[in-house]
């Protein structure tokens, strides 16, 4: 066992609320500058839809990612050998097409424009040319666009979803769309860091975050083909990848990342995970269907003994497997069996979880007129015993975030409806009979699981929500200088931008 | 598997990490707020890095509420954390700007005027020189000018307009105080010491809901977003939390988790509706139907076929429903008056004390009335359910069913057929003091009646709920919403068994999506009901949550002294501006008024003009209006004081002697002629000529006298009898626009001025909001950008100005007399027991109770300054208040003297001098943060209910946040009578919960909440039960007329949400919001209509009607409803926006398709709760019953 820490993200889909703060809030602290205009480490997307890079996920296309081949994990960019030959020809690479031309407008003629006949009005032009755009993609170009012929409807994610449902979704009677936030996955197998062929790439040991070493990366950009997330962009003006560094220097100074601390649904818990390292390979070559329990298996119980054991072992300290104890993360993701990976099928074994969203019944149309198709009996929440009456089809979610596998999915609603159901009859019938107590059970869980869930999703505090470790970092910096020394020195002019072409 | 670890290994190659550490590590951070209409009051760090704002994030620091809430951190949105982009962007003004063609003009008229008065005089007194520059407004020419000219050019114009015409020819519009209420009074306190108008926002918005002074005589009171987390059903209708409310969403999003029950109503399938359990995409506009049917379910199943004690208790003790109502015709009448019963004939206000029928005595007298409240003797005005005058316990009848004397066949309206139904009401017989003897009903009675709940007393009752002609059945309104009638009766018996269970935790959130139709009141009163009869109103989790802008200016009390001068005992001309804006923008010259498109019992009587319901309204004292008169009030003081008028009483006398003959007119009366035109416009914190102007196409032609996209007719010609018509209409009535703005938007751009506004992170400033019960500071992170200044500081540089130019042309003080409408929470409300009308004879005028009221005040004009800057004596003599309180500051203000003292005339006064000083002095002398004068307004509350009250208070008697406290940590705001929650202890803050639990009426004629309103216009209106009234259509309207013949698309529904990528129209142009929305202001078509008119995603579509054309890019989505365009709201003119191929001209925004309709059964007053006050009554400026075509556009033309 070589137990190791990851710092991971938590997104409860239920509760976002689409508003792309985290985007923002990402976007003015790491990407609001020259050669980076299009890159948003952090993205939300409208789901059904077509995501940021347009199709990212139409892996035919982009190679990103592991595949099995004979039973080995292999890049489906390219082998080894392959990938030498590709250097310099990189047909997986996204285009600006993918992406879209940065633009803004001649704000300033508004105020310089001499009188004329007409009202000025600032045009629109491209940030890359100067010239006038036409603008006809941007980073969430089909927010909120649910029921669209060109975007919705050409989601990857409906493979397996019954053609009259995917009709269905085009109208009144079913209509619907969720949000996915996405940063980088900072996986436990990340593909980024194997395609690099410069070796810039790595993965901190001692939070898992993934980093693109600016000093050196040369450029060859094969982490973002190869990166089936597209999370990693090149910066065309410091001739560098850049990508999602999880905040580090807040993590290190004890707060959360911008993204999440920026989080106005509340929907974001940060915390920490201990995981097998031995286990990976392992785990990311499980059966298709097995990929979701294998990562489960290779993240530990930070109340193990043995797992204790082995981590101190390993150099975590006290205050690490307390944090692991009380993450959030672990709680959603290894006790409850609430929250799963992003495609976990790209064998990537994404670190960032999803807890998938709830929608509403679907309605039948009838004599023309809108009717709820609810059963006929009074309940509590209708879809607890009807999940197929849920607007957002379960296939389509698991195609998400299970490899196509229902039947991971199915549990994590009804466990989330068994605890509203619960909370319903606590507060409104005043009651826990053996028959929500019974309910309880066939939704797999308990009264004091559900409790704690409940508590964990609604009243969370800030503390609750991001358990951030200390980081020790006079620990750290004593690797190359002494504390004392550093102290004075940090942030003295030591700092060197990269160099382009090293 | 593990090379890519390298932490112990290399840990010299891991150094480069510093490249993040650095930009990561930043100098200082502010806690500061955004101070835009957004009801957010968010508490943000802003970040400074070498002395340049980089980044903000949310503060998190929020004092918990009670334990079981969630807590509020963190607070902000998409918007608010792309502030930071404006600071430094191209689209910040950094220096005043003038147009070129005025500033000549000007530069030429000094070379020959020593004095700018004269100068700026000969400028706007030659037509041809007028013209020239109005005719330049908005297109290019800008340039950069020094202070002092652009100070000097807005002096002569204030000065010269003041002289010439009177001071309330100058006018100034700011919206929302709350958000940052001190660059709001800079404007509305200078504009007050001159005699100018302070215009209204929240009824001009249409984000007053008329229904809340109907019902509860309220402005607004609503709760803060953590009491949703109390609620156990709700229904969100027209709201789009996410979009809107989108640092509270959470709540929602949390609260399902504990149990509660979330149905969205939204034409389209909006954010908030992929939380919801159920989705019920109801008809756009078509909710009343719907809760009416509702309404029918509930009062049948829950007060017919069984009874449930808690909701029938309910009722008796907190609605009106237990009221006598006369029945002496056909239609049920007014309130049965105290006054007319032998045993209470001799009670003072008898005629505004109203009757019970007790089950044993018959008729008696509760207390709590309106003609408790303002008698002589105190401590009888409150809701036990006793006659004060004999200490008695009443136990009311809420219904005669079990034992009436009769059953009489009364009418009851049908609008959707104009049909009149007769159905059976139970009546009993009252003996007056005259010995007549009066037929008289419950409220209750009437509402089954009127729901069509059938008792087996006879009458056109419907056959159940399957009866589709039955008014207000479920079958029924399936016509209108589309929704089946299963559903509707599913949902009210799941509303009904909650409300049971929980004792009202039913909560309906509610926004612009419903409060925006013509017939918004009704709307709103349908679900209202829902929730008086579940008990809902007035409970933690329960109620009307209404949020469209509102905005609660939390201290309130003591900031209306200071905002509008009241210190210095001036009377403010406070103006509504829909009657403002519909009047002299001329939008009522092209319509032929309200009759097209409201639905009255009887049209050969209601057969009037809007605008002359509108100038009656003024002459009644019902609605302000200015200019008051047809020439200048300073001149009319002259004119009475050189006949002999001495004393203020003999200047009213004359005013209304010449009011009386003729002489002298309300400027109203004939709204064209020059001596009534607006003059001079000042513009802060907000966008008057662009998102905030309904009827924008107008604004440019009336008003400004530049290009217009209108191409309407006018229609009013022969239609009108009150008001003049002028054969043509004025282009360009205003002399000067005045615009202070961090950002050229679009009212910047069509002003002749444009001053540099400081930004949020610029200033100090206070802010607060009904989403929460924290204050707020601002504070500047950074200095005033480049020549930028605070608001307070600029109004200060004019005043100042003003002073200087105005010592030669008022070299002494003079006398001006302000006309003010009856006032709410004051004595008025008992003015008009009757309505007549003076011009006619009807009645005698009276000023104060038959008309207007007149205020005589003396202007110094020398003195102007010196006053903005000196919180006056008023103050310390007349304490601060709201809402009828009265509530004694002396000590404090003394104290304030001491700390922050000013001399004046030869006294220490407390110095307003820098915003930090008036931010002081607000939250030193409001009982929300000052214990002590919480203690007293409670007191004073006591005294007029007499109910035990400063408990509430005790402990927190010693509590007094400074300025200092909020920066530190928001602190939560103290539990207050000038507010009607109880928060004590960290409860959330629930409205009415105050009225509930401590038997304080509500303010309105009865003193409870109105099922029922009897003022004489709502008897009129058919509007006095609640009601369902049909949308008016596009050929009600007409609007569309031209347009057809240019029309190759579909007439659509045009419907206006509030957007996602913007705060109305600031953020909307800002490069974050532009890049992550779709680059412009796209205009949504569903699917299938837009295949049908050839259009697909991201063509460029024009939109228009005659008033106007918007040509921008669109979406297609199957989420929105077939037969409506949605754009969301609040566009600007100043960025993307292509020519328009129809009209030639650069197209417009989202304005230029609407105008104003009022409805004029809002315009009732001098009675009760519907007197007026700022903001609080009056017709609103809906705009969502607009109809448009949308065609496509080949190649945009730049």
């Amino acid at each position: 066992m070589n137990v190791r820490a990851h710092m991971s993200m938590l997104f409860h889909l239920d509760k976002c609320i689409g508003c792309h703060t985290c985007s923002v809030a990402c976007k003015n602290l790491w990407t609001d500058r020259k050669g980076t205009e299009y890159m948003w480490w952090n993205n939300v997307e409208t789901r059904p839809g077509a995501g940021y890079p347009t199709g990212w996920e139409e892996q035919d296309r982009f190679e990103g990612g592991w595949e099995l081949k004979n039973g080995e994990l292999e890049l489906r960019l390219h082998s080894r050998a392959r990938g030498l030959s590709r250097l310099f020809f990189n047909p997986a690479l996204p285009t600006l097409d993918d992406y879209y031309e940065p633009y803004t407008f001649r704000y300033q003629d508004l105020f310089s424009a001499p009188e004329g006949n007409d009202q000025p009005t600032a045009v629109p032009v491209s940030m890359v040319t100067g010239e006038p755009i036409q603008i006809e993609a941007g980073p969430s170009w089909d927010d909120d666009l649910g029921g669209s012929n060109l975007y919705a409807k050409n989601d990857p994610n409906w493979e397996g979803v019954d053609p009259d449902i995917q009709a269905q979704m085009h109208e009144i009677e079913r209509v619907v769309f969720n949000y996915l936030p996405r940063i980088c996955n900072h996986c436990l197998n990340p593909s980024c860091v194997a395609a690099c062929p410069s070796g810039a790439i790595y993965k901190r040991a001692e939070d898992g975050v993934v980093l693109v070493n600016e000093n050196k990366c040369k450029a060859w950009r094969m982490c973002v083909a190869a990166c089936p997330y597209k999370k990693v962009y090149y910066n065309w003006a410091s001739g560098k990848s850049e990508k999602c560094i999880l905040c580090f220097p807040r993590l290190e100074t004890g707060q959360a990342p911008a993204c999440a601390h920026s989080c106005v649904g509340r929907i974001r818990y940060m915390g920490v995970l201990l995981y097998d390292a031995d286990r990976i390979y392992a785990a990311a070559s499980a059966q298709e269907s097995e990929l979701v329990e294998a990562q489960r298996e290779a993240i530990l119980d930070p109340f193990d003994p043995a797992v204790i054991a082995a981590a101190k072992e390993n150099g975590l300290d006290d205050d690490w497997i307390k944090a692991a104890q009380n993450s959030p993360a672990y709680k959603f993701v290894k006790l409850w069996k609430l929250a799963l990976p992003l495609h976990p099928e790209y064998r990537t074994m994404a670190m960032m979880f999803y807890i998938p969203p709830l929608s509403p019944v679907v309605s039948t149309l009838e004599r023309g007129l809108i009717k709820l198709d609810l059963p006929p009996e009074r309940v509590d929440f209708e879809l607890f015993d009807n999940l197929d009456k849920a607007r957002l089809p379960l296939e389509y979610l698991a195609n998400l975030f299970a490899a196509g596998n229902v039947a991971l999915i199915e549990p994590i609603l009804k466990k989330m409806l068994a605890v509203r159901i619960l909370k319903r009859r606590q507060s409104v019938y005043g009651e826990v009979d053996a028959q929500t107590l019974a309910l309880l059970e066939a939704a797999g869980t308990s009264l004091e699981e559900a409790e704690a869930i409940y508590e964990l999703t609604t009243l969370p505090t800030l503390e609750e929500r991001f358990v951030i470790p200390p980081y020790h970092r006079e620990a750290a910096a004593e690797l190359y200088n002494d504390p004392l020394a550093h102290k004075g020195e940090v942030g003295l002019g030591y700092i060197q931008p990269p160099r382009r072409g090293e | 598997m593990n090379q890519w670890f390298k932490e112990i290994e290399a840990p010299a190659e891991r150094k480069w990490e510093e490249f993040y550490r650095n930009r990561f590590a930043h100098d200082k951070r502010v806690r500061t707020t955004h101070g835009v209409n957004c009801t957010g009051s968010c508490s943000w760090e802003v970040f400074v890095k070498d002395g340049i704002v980089t980044w903000e994030l949310q503060a998190t620091d929020y004092p918990q509420l009670e334990a079981g809430l969630p807590p509020y951190e963190p607070r902000g949105c998409q918007r608010g954390i792309s502030f930071s982009w404006y600071l430094y962007s191209p689209i910040r003004v950094k220096y005043p700007y003038g147009r070129g063609a005025l500033l000549e003009l000007w530069r030429e008229a000094r070379e020959r005027h020593a004095d700018p008065v004269e100068a700026w005089k000969s400028i706007v007194s030659d037509p041809e020189k007028r013209r020239r520059y109005q005719k330049a407004r908005g297109k290019g020419g800008f340039r950069r000018i020094a202070w002092e000219e652009a100070l000097e050019i807005i002096a002569a114009s204030v000065v010269h307009t003041t002289k010439q015409h009177g001071p309330d020819r100058v006018i100034g519009f700011s919206p929302i105080p709350a958000m940052s209420q001190i660059s709001y009074a800079a404007g509305s306190r200078f504009l007050t010491l001159l005699g100018g108008v302070a215009m209204s926002f929240y009824d001009w918005y249409c984000d007053l809901p008329p229904a809340s002074p109907e019902i509860w005589g309220e402005q607004t009171d609503v709760h803060e977003s953590a009491d949703w987390y109390n609620a156990r059903f709700i229904a969100v209708m027209g709201s789009n939390l996410n979009m809107t409310r989108t640092p509270d969403t959470h709540f929602i999003a949390e609260v399902r988790h504990a149990g509660a029950k979330l149905t969205v109503f939204s034409p389209d399938f909006s954010m908030v509706a992929k939380y919801a359990d159920w989705w019920i995409p109801s008809n756009p506009g078509q909710d009343t139907a719907f809760w009416m049917a509702v309404n029918h379910v509930l009062l049948k199943e829950c007060y017919v076929l069984r009874q449930v004690p808690y909701f029938s208790d309910y009722l008796k003790r907190y609605t009106d429903n237990p009221f006598l109502v006369e029945v002496a015709g056909p239609r049920p009448g007014r309130y049965l008056r105290a006054g007319r019963l032998e045993a209470y004939k001799d009670v003072e206000n008898g005629d505004w004390k109203l009757l019970m029928w007790d089950a044993q005595r018959g008729p008696a007298m509760p207390g709590g009335t309106i003609g408790f409240r303002w008698q002589s003797e105190k401590g009888q005005w409150n809701l036990d359910l006793k006659d004060p005058t004999r200490g008695e316990p009443i136990d009311p009848l809420l219904s005669f069913r079990d034992q009436p004397d009769e059953v009489r066949l009364l009418e009851f309206d049908d609008f959707t057929t104009g049909k009149t139904l007769r159905r059976a009401v139970p009546v009993k017989y009252v003996q007056t003091k005259d010995g007549e003897r009066v037929a008289v009903t419950t409220v209750f009675d009437l509402l089954l009646a009127q729901f069509g709940v059938d008792r087996g007393l006879g009458g056109d009752y419907p056959q159940g709920y399957d009866d589709e002609e039955g008014l207000y059945t479920p079958a029924w309104q399936e016509k209108y919403t589309g929704i089946h009638r299963d559903t509707v009766i599913r949902f009210a018996r799941e509303w009904a068994e909650n409300g049971e269970k929980t004792k009202g935790k039913n909560l309906i959130i509610i926004g612009a999506g419903a409060n925006h139709w013509y017939h918004n009141n009704l709307l709103y009163r349908a679900g209202i009901v829902a929730l008086m009869l579940t008990g809902s109103v007035g409970v933690n989790g329960g109620g009307l949550a209404h949020y469209v802008g509102q905005e609660k200016l939390a201290n309130q009390a003591s900031w209306g002294p200071i905002a509008f001068a009241g210190d210095w005992g001036m009377a403010p001309r406070q103006q509504n501006s829909p009657s403002f804006h519909y009047v002299h923008s001329d939008q009522w010259r092209y319509e032929r008024g309200y009759r097209d498109y409201d639905s009255v019992p009887n049209k050969e009587r209601l057969c009037d003009h809007t605008v002359d319901h509108q100038a009656r309204a003024v002459r009644k004292g019902w609605l302000p209006f200015f200019p008051q008169f047809n020439r200048s009030s300073l001149e009319v003081v002259r004119e009475a004081q050189a006949k002999g008028a001495k004393t203020d009483a003999e200047i009213v006398q004359y005013v209304v002697e010449q009011l009386k003959s003729g002489k002298l007119e309300f400027a109203v009366d004939d709204p064209d002629a020059p001596s009534n035109w607006p003059r001079t416009w000042f513009i802060w914190r907000g966008n008057a000529i662009g998102t905030s102007a309904k009827g924008h196409e107008y604004f440019m032609r009336h008003y400004l006298g530049t290009h217009s996209t209108a191409i309407a007719a006018e229609q009013a010609k022969g239609w009108v009898s009150e008001v003049k018509y002028r054969p043509q209409a004025p282009e360009g009535k205003i002399d000067l626009v005045v615009d202070l703005n961090f950002r050229m938007d679009t009212s910047a751009l069509y002003s002749d001025l444009v001053l540099p506004a400081a930004t949020w992170y610029e200033k100090e400033d206070l802010n607060t909001t009904d989403m929460h019960t924290f204050i707020n500071p601002m504070q500047a992170a950074v200095p005033p950008a480049w020549e930028s200044k605070p608001d307070w500081e600029i109004y200060k540089a004019i005043a100042q100005k003003v002073c200087e130019l105005a010592k030669p042309h008022f070299p002494e003080p003079v006398k001006d007399v302000v006309m003010l409408p009856l006032q709410h929470d004051t004595p008025d409300e008992l003015a008009q027991p009757a309505d007549k009308d003076w011009k006619k004879g009807e009645v005698e005028a009276v000023p104060g109770k038959t008309m207007p009221k007149f205020r005589v005040v003396e202007r110094d004009y020398a003195k102007l300054y010196e006053r903005m800057v000196t919180l006056g004596k008023a103050v310390e003599a007349n304490g601060v208040g709201m809402h009828g309180l009265s509530i004694p500051v002396q000590d404090f203000y003394q104290e304030l003297a001491r700390r922050q003292g000013r001399k004046v005339d030869g006294q220490v006064l407390p110095s307003l001098e820098d915003a930090r000083e008036v931010a002081e002095a607000i939250l030193f002398l409001d009982p929300v943060s000052n214990g002590e004068l919480a203690y007293r307004a409670f007191k004073d509350e006591e005294k007029k209910t007499g109910q035990k009250l400063t408990d509430l208070a005790d402990p927190v008697r010693d509590v007094r946040i400074g300025f200092k406290d909020i920066v530190a940590q928001p602190r939560r705001m103290l539990t207050s009578p000038t507010w009607s929650g109880l928060i004590n202890q960290g409860r959330a803050y629930s409205p009415y919960t105050l009225n509930v639990e401590r038997l304080v009426p509500w303010r309105t004629l009865t003193g409870r909440q109105h099922f029922y309103l009897d003022h004489e216009g709502y008897l009129a209106w058919g509007e006095h039960l609640p009601t369902y009234k049909p949308r008016p259509d596009h050929t009600m309207l007409m609007e569309t007329e031209k347009s057809a013949a240019e029309a190759q698309g579909k007439l659509l529904n045009y419907i206006t949400p509030h957007g996602k990528w913007s705060i109305h129209s600031t953020y909307s142009e800002n490069h974050r919001m532009m890049t992550l929305s779709r680059g412009g202001y796209p205009v949504w078509l569903n699917d299938k209509d837009a295949a049908e008119m050839g259009i697909t995603d991201n063509d460029w579509v024009e939109v228009f009607n005659d008033n106007g054309v918007f040509v921008q890019r669109c979406v297609v989505s199957a989420r929105i409803p077939r037969g409506a365009v949605f754009v969301y709201h609040a566009t600007e003119r100043t960025v993307g926006i292509p020519k328009s191929p129809l009209r030639g001209k650069r197209a417009g925004m989202n304005n230029s398709l609407t105008r104003a309709r009022l409805k004029p059964v809002l315009m009732s007053g001098g009675y009760a709760q519907f007197t007026y006050a700022f903001n609080y009554w009056g017709p609103t400026g809906v705009n969502r019953d607009t109809f448009v075509y949308v065609r496509r556009v080949e190649e945009p033309q730049w």
